[in-house]
């Protein structure tokens, strides 16, 4: 029933699904971890210094399970899809290979520093250590992202006996969806990271642990959110378009658009069914897409019929892309309601600490959401327009896919617990300081000649 | 076989093999202590095993980064072979990413989860770093045969297997006793002693069993000249092992001796293994079947990440013996502060 393909991309899922959970939330938390200390710095207000601490902890946590579960990825290419890099292997090697290079080395070796070293180096070194980590995280992504927007609107090269030959490196990089892709990407990085310091904060507040800093930290969290909520908006809007323009068929998906029609409504609700090519229990403003599409009432918009044979499946995408924007509503609605009861009074009324601590991980969900729209809808292509994902997969027998599948569902499922589970465990600590990397083991004298 | 090298589509591979190798070895040895460390564990107290942890804490991190350089190295300069490579051995490759998985979140959560589950994340981190090492083992070994899949083949993998994690915790011993001092630091001489001897087993059967494997091989090792060439290679692999054992003996004897003299020379019997590996393979990267030139990616995009390794790769050097030069000396407990 599942064969090498189908087994193989719902590994390749699985592996992307729980690995960028984690750099979701480090590409922002070291910046915030960074401006932490520039405040404990400028000020010496040891709320600051406090919060570094308390965070530096989840910070470390979550970066090594963001490093283990990328080292996974760099194999995944070789094992599951040979066919890639023999195809593409020009373009996309030497931008990962910049990624490893540039990024990965700097953000491993300075997070030792930056973990370990505040005895051992200046004040000003350490502070540094932290804006490097900070500065590799963000690298990394600009790199990863300018390969996976490549693959949905690649340029800058030809194809010579079937493999892409690189003819303008700046067009590879900064492909058209390049700059939309990773703004949008950051800045779902940032709210992600705003909710779940606002989330454990809360939790933190409701325990009675920190008052002060835990308060703080909300409004500091909900003042970002209350001003990122709203610009997402407007870069997915903007990311939308340049979709529009260039992979029409997955905005034709993610609108459940199945004809070219003049005057598309906006489906805010239905059932796409693909055998009968239609929407089942639909509810839809009329001419709305219409108008946000193409900015005006009776444009045209290009329906999955335009695009014979290479659609994308339409469920997933129309699903997770409600999802996405629903998240993203809801982000938008909660910081708006923060910014006017801070306004009102100091204290938040428990009910909404309630509500933001149900809201730890909700970026989690739209950022997975966000990325199951781009790269389903994608489909059937792996590069768009140049190589079929089908085309691009392993030899290996399916049930050595089924073996391998089955043993990273299993250990994600029980990282993905433990992570969580230790997140809060560390917010009920009354004073994280007590926790540290080894306790004191009392060995004092050395033998031999050292 | 070998095209003019004058070229860059001929000299370009033979930088970005020697690139590879550099990251292999680099990452052999660096993340092999770590992982040695890990392997060694179980061994010690309670207590102990905090100052091991300790003792890789602000390293780990970036020594396993050497193993996305060299597979990356893999897939950037040789795509081609990449594939393959990656494809025989999905199996092995799996199993050592879920060790690796394993070993580098049990770091984290051994220390931050509550203290009634520390054991749990303490056993993880040993079964992972073994787990990693042992799968390693079986991907060198089926690489050196050009993935014979005859039992004697597996036979030849699974002993590899067995000695690439005695090599590790011979690695792990001896980085123990430069950053240790006292009770632990004695042991890890005993626990260095053992791994030698396992080491040296395994180091023997591999470098007689190869070239039974492929006649080109043997060639390569037993022809006249080249054999007189090479003897230096069994000759200083000997020599590091006789001399590692005696300053072992010194130590457990309390005699004035060098703690760095056995990890230095672990490295080199490392160094060692590997530059025999290298001779026996060159020109090939696909045992017999693809040589690097064959393997290779194009020219131009040999160029572009060319300019950006020889200009990173020093950096990262720099960088990485800062980091060392912070962290000198005997290890005391990490804390975040």
């Amino acid at each position: 029933m599942f064969d090498t393909l189908i087994l193989s991309r719902i590994q390749f899922a699985t592996n992307m699904t729980f690995h960028i959970l984690f750099p979701t939330i480090s590409i922002a938390l070291g910046w915030v971890l960074f401006y932490f200390k520039v405040k404990f710095n400028k000020t010496g207000d040891t709320i600051w210094s406090d919060a570094y601490q308390f965070w530096v902890k989840i910070f470390a946590l979550t970066f090594a399970l963001g490093v283990v579960s990328g080292i996974t990825m760099s194999f995944q290419f070789g094992t599951n899809w040979p066919g890639y890099m023999q195809t593409v292997g020009n373009i996309a090697g030497p931008l990962l290979g910049y990624e490893v290079l540039s990024a990965f080395f700097l953000e491993a070796t300075f997070l030792g520093i930056m973990l370990f070293g505040s005895k051992r180096v200046s004040q000003r070194a350490h502070t540094f250590a932290t804006f490097l980590v900070a500065f590799g995280t963000s690298l990394s992504a600009f790199w990863i992202i300018a390969l996976d927007s490549w693959m949905q609107t690649p340029q800058g090269f030809e194809m010579i006996n079937g493999q892409a030959h690189a003819t303008n490196w700046i067009e590879i990089v900064f492909n058209p969806s390049m700059p939309y892709r990773f703004f949008h990407m950051m800045t779902a990085s940032f709210l992600t990271v705003t909710f779940l310091i606002a989330g454990i904060s809360s939790y933190r507040y409701l325990k009675g642990i920190n008052l002060t800093g835990s308060r703080v930290l909300i409004k500091l969290a909900m003042t970002v959110a209350v001003v990122l909520a709203p610009l997402q908006i407007v870069i997915g809007d903007l990311h939308g378009l340049n979709t529009l323009e260039y992979q029409p068929v997955k905005v034709a998906a993610m609108e459940g658009i199945w004809e070219t029609t003049k005057g598309a409504p906006a489906v805010l609700f239905a059932i796409p069914d693909e055998s009968i090519k239609t929407n089942r229990y639909e509810i839809a403003i009329p001419k709305l897409a219409s108008l946000y599409l193409t900015h005006s009432l009776d444009g045209e918009v290009k329906g999955l019929d335009a695009f014979p044979g290479a659609t994308p499946p339409v469920k997933p995408v129309f699903f997770a892309f409600r999802i996405m924007v629903g998240i993203g509503m809801l982000m938008l609605f909660t910081a708006g309601v923060s910014f006017y009861l801070t306004r009102k009074s100091k204290e938040l009324p428990k009910w909404f600490l309630k509500t933001l601590n149900a809201m730890t991980f909700s970026g989690w969900l739209g950022v997975l959401a966000g990325w199951y729209v781009t790269e389903i809808g994608r489909q059937p292509y792996l590069v768009n327009g140049v190589l079929k994902t089908a085309d691009a997969v392993t030899k290996v027998p399916a049930n050595m896919v089924l073996g391998t599948l089955v043993m990273y569902i299993a250990l994600y499922l029980g990282l993905i617990v433990s992570y969580i589970w230790v997140v809060f465990y560390l917010a009920r600590q009354t004073n994280p300081m007590h926790i540290i990397d080894g306790q004191k083991s009392g060995l004092t004298n050395s033998i031999s000649g050292a | 076989m070998v095209p003019n090298l004058s070229e860059p589509s001929g000299w370009l591979p033979l930088f970005f093999l020697v690139a590879m190798g550099i990251a292999m070895v680099a990452y052999v040895v660096l993340d092999g202590y770590d992982l040695g460390v890990g392997i060694l564990l179980n061994q010690a107290s309670e207590p102990e095993k905090d100052t091991m942890i300790s003792s890789i804490g602000p390293f780990w991190d970036a020594n396993e980064t050497w193993l996305v350089l060299g597979v990356g190295v893999l897939l950037i300069a040789f795509p081609m072979a990449h594939g393959i490579i990656l494809t025989e051995l999905y199996l092995p490759v799996g199993i050592m990413l879920a060790g690796l998985i394993l070993r580098g979140v049990s770091f984290d959560f051994r220390a931050k989860a509550h203290l009634s589950q520390k054991a749990v994340w303490n056993f993880l981190f040993f079964f992972g770093s073994f787990l990693a090492a042992a799968s390693q083992g079986v991907m060198v070994g089926r690489e050196v045969i050009g993935f014979d899949s005859g039992y004697l083949g597996w036979i030849f993998s699974f002993i590899v297997a067995l000695c690439l994690p005695a090599g590790y915790a011979l690695l792990g011993a001896s980085w123990l006793i430069m950053k240790t001092s006292g009770e632990l630091q004695l042991k890890a001489v005993g626990w260095a002693r053992k791994c030698l001897l396992l080491t040296a087993l395994g180091v023997g059967i591999i470098s007689v069993a190869t070239p039974f494997f492929s006649s080109a091989i043997a060639a390569k090792w037993f022809n006249l000249p080249n054999i007189f060439f090479l003897l230096p290679f069994p000759v200083l692999t000997m020599a590091c092992f006789v001399l590692i054992d005696l300053n072992l003996l010194k130590m457990q004897r309390d005699k004035p001796a060098q703690v760095w003299i056995p990890f230095a020379l672990s490295v080199a019997i490392f160094a060692l293994a590997f530059l025999g590996i290298a001779y026996s393979m060159f020109p090939y990267i696909v045992v017999d079947k693809m040589t690097i030139w064959e393997a290779a990616s194009a020219t131009e995009s040999l160029w572009v990440i060319f300019w950006g390794a020889v200009i990173v790769l020093p950096t990262i050097i720099g960088y990485t013996i800062y980091s060392y030069k912070i962290f000198w000396g005997k290890t005391e407990p990490l804390s975040y502060y």
